[in-house]
């Protein structure tokens, strides 16, 4: 918000809903790192280069094919492919390594997957534009338009949470992933063939990170790097929302998405009410950008396993 | 080849010792400060492998101390110029007043973290190393985004440390002092008790030991050595940035704690010598070089499982 401009209705509406964008896009990136890391118990710091091989790919597709709707299935059938290889080659020998092997270990992918990455792209940021059918806006009151492509996105963002309920509460699949993560040797001596389910889940879970990298990219920057800053706000969801919870990871997204746009937008305004202008616009940025981190940090001190502990 | 165990140590501070004439002699002094930046680094990780590898408390903030350090040094060197023992530019008040200053942060943040574990602490420590980070951006009286830079060294009585090469033996000696710290802490009773913890809290704590406290002393210990890193890296490049204490540096000390070896005395030095080398070596060669890291940092997961000094061990 401009400084000194009124604190209308119509905006609190208008950031509530780019909180609520952002929160799906973050829900699209937890999800499969939740999963990961209940079921398999696995630290795959690497989640964020899929993501980022996810915008590359639509960014590039687009260019190539000309269209947006045809690119980004394209580019999300891809993404989950190189997950799928990447989790069968290199990350099944992790699982019953400890969580500091794990670490290095994906640490050591994410230099590899930025510098191939470099290496095909080049340095400079790929533009990724908006698909022209959705780059007007939308009136949605009176006096408050809206652009189209993040209503687009929060269309997508909340189809796709619906689908995830449904499939891990009502299919004999979501069970399994359920059993999984709430007890995993016990779902392997009930009979399930926890790898290949896994190899699924994370084929999944690449898949949607393609899907936010795709959706994102017009509105950030696709870039190298772009998966580490994301990968940080990716795991604050997931341990606020309690590892291996989908449902947390639902949750704890809406609160990490909303708490963030908000602490942007109203923060430093709201410091100025009752603070000196020179503290407040000091203290005010800062304090937005760490809104998260308390909201997580107070999450913590009260539920140390997070909201939805996934793990009886 | 017991008896090159036993005199490794001694050849590591040989070898130490001899680098600078070395260097000197071949025209290479740049290898000076390169070392001098290792060294800083591996006092960095040796702290961290204090908590990583004797209280299992797996940190991803511990650059907030380094970067708490840092500053310390800088805010006082700006602040109160001057030549006495007490001014803020003599490395007698400076670079104690870092520790102190780490320690404290240490405690706050440690007493609230104490209460998560594991994945939990990650992510906490993570989150109080984003607060620092941000608190320090936002201080424009000293640089804010772009840092801050020192007028010149702290002075210390009877050394020159504008010297690259005094400079480079007196973090030797402080690296030395500290890694003798920390092979006399994993011997010492509090290091055992440590130990007890990462084993098995439950069992700690039905022993009678108060878990917590014993962890909280630790996490200040890594601290204040983490403030005195930081301090030292403010006078090698006579620079201080919010950069310092960005979760990637954290995640680096990290990586270089468990390349080297998690728990052992002379990881946090292995850690931090090869992946510095790495670097440095490979980018002389290839604008390519991460790649390479990341194959070392594999092949280290798949072939050398405890670390390279772990890796120099017998099994026990």
């Amino acid at each position: 918000m401009r400084p000194g401009a009124p604190l209308s209705v119509l905006y609190v509406v208008e950031q509530g809903l780019n909180g609520l964008q952002f929160g799906l896009m973050l829900f699209l990136l937890a999800a499969g790192l939740t999963l990961v890391f209940g079921i398999m118990d696995l630290i795959n710091l690497a989640h964020g280069s899929l993501y980022m091989v996810g915008a590359y790919l639509a960014a590039t597709l687009t260019q190539a094919t000309g269209s947006f709707v045809l690119a980004v299935p394209l580019a999300i059938v891809a993404t989950a492919a190189i997950g799928m290889v990447l989790e069968t080659m290199l990350l099944r020998p992790l699982y019953k390594r400890d969580h500091m092997s794990q670490v290095l270990a994906t640490f050591g992918v994410i230099l590899i997957a930025n510098e191939v990455t470099r290496a095909i792209w080049g340095v400079q940021p790929l533009s990724l534009n908006v698909p022209a059918a959705v780059s007007g806006s939308v009136e949605l009151l009176p006096g408050l338009p809206y652009s189209a492509f993040r209503l687009f996105i929060i269309g997508v963002g909340l189809a796709v949470a619906a689908m995830l309920y449904v499939v891990v509460a009502h299919t004999r699949v979501g069970m399994l992933v359920r059993a999984g993560a709430s007890n995993r040797a016990m779902a392997t001596a009930m009979g399930t063939d926890i790898r290949r389910l896994f190899t699924l889940v994370f084929g999944c879970g690449a898949a949607l990170c393609a899907l936010a990298g795709a959706l994102l990219g017009p509105l950030l920057a696709v870039q190298v790097g772009m998966g580490e800053s994301i990968l940080i706000l990716a795991f604050v969801v997931v341990v606020i929302g309690g590892i291996g919870s989908i449902r947390g990871a639902l949750v704890g997204a809406l609160l990490v998405g909303t708490v963030d746009t908000f602490g942007r937008a109203f923060v430093p305004t709201a410091l100025r009410a009752f603070l000196p202008p020179s503290f407040a616009d000091a203290a005010g940025p800062p304090l937005a950008a760490i809104s998260i981190y308390i909201l997580m940090i107070a999450v913590l001190f009260w539920k140390p396993q997070g909201l939805f502990p996934a793990r009886g | 080849m017991a008896w090159l165990r036993r005199a490794w140590p001694w050849i590591a501070l040989a070898l130490g010792v001899l680098l600078p004439p070395l260097a000197a002699a071949l025209g290479q002094e740049f290898y000076i400060s390169l070392a001098s930046r290792i060294g800083v680094l591996a006092l960095l990780a040796t702290s961290l492998n204090l908590l990583v590898g004797l209280g299992g408390m797996v940190s991803l903030g511990h650059a907030a101390f380094y970067g708490t350090g840092a500053y310390a040094v800088a805010i006082a060197a700006v602040e109160w110029p001057g030549n006495g023992w007490l001014a803020g530019e003599s490395a007698l008040l400076a670079w104690p007043l870092a520790m102190v200053a780490s320690a404290l942060l240490a405690l706050v943040v440690g007493a609230i973290s104490m209460r998560t574990r594991g994945q939990y602490f990650i992510m906490i420590t993570l989150a109080f190393a984003q607060m620092v980070y941000y608190v320090f951006v936002s201080l424009k009286r000293y640089g804010g985004d772009d840092g801050l830079s020192l007028p010149r060294r702290s002075h210390l009585p009877g050394l020159d440390l504008a010297s690259d090469t005094t400079f480079y033996y007196v973090v030797l000696a402080l690296l030395a002092l500290a890694l003798l710290l920390f092979t006399r802490v994993v011997a010492s009773r509090f290091g055992r008790v440590l130990r007890a913890i990462k084993d098995n809290e439950a069992r700690a704590e039905s022993l009678g030991y108060p878990c917590t406290r014993y962890k909280l002393i630790a996490f200040v210990i890594a601290g204040a050595w983490a403030g005195l890193a930081g301090a030292l890296m403010a006078n090698q490049g006579s620079f201080v940035s919010p950069n310092l204490m960005h979760w990637e540096q954290s995640g680096t000390a990290l990586v270089m704690v468990i390349l080297g070896g998690i728990g052992d005395p002379w990881g946090g030095l292995a850690g931090a010598a090869v992946f510095m080398l790495i670097e440095e070596v490979l980018s002389a060669y290839t604008q390519r070089w991460p790649i390479g890291l990341g194959l070392v940092l594999l092949a280290v997961v798949f072939f050398a499982p405890r670390g390279i000094a772990g890796a120099f061990r017998k099994r026990e």
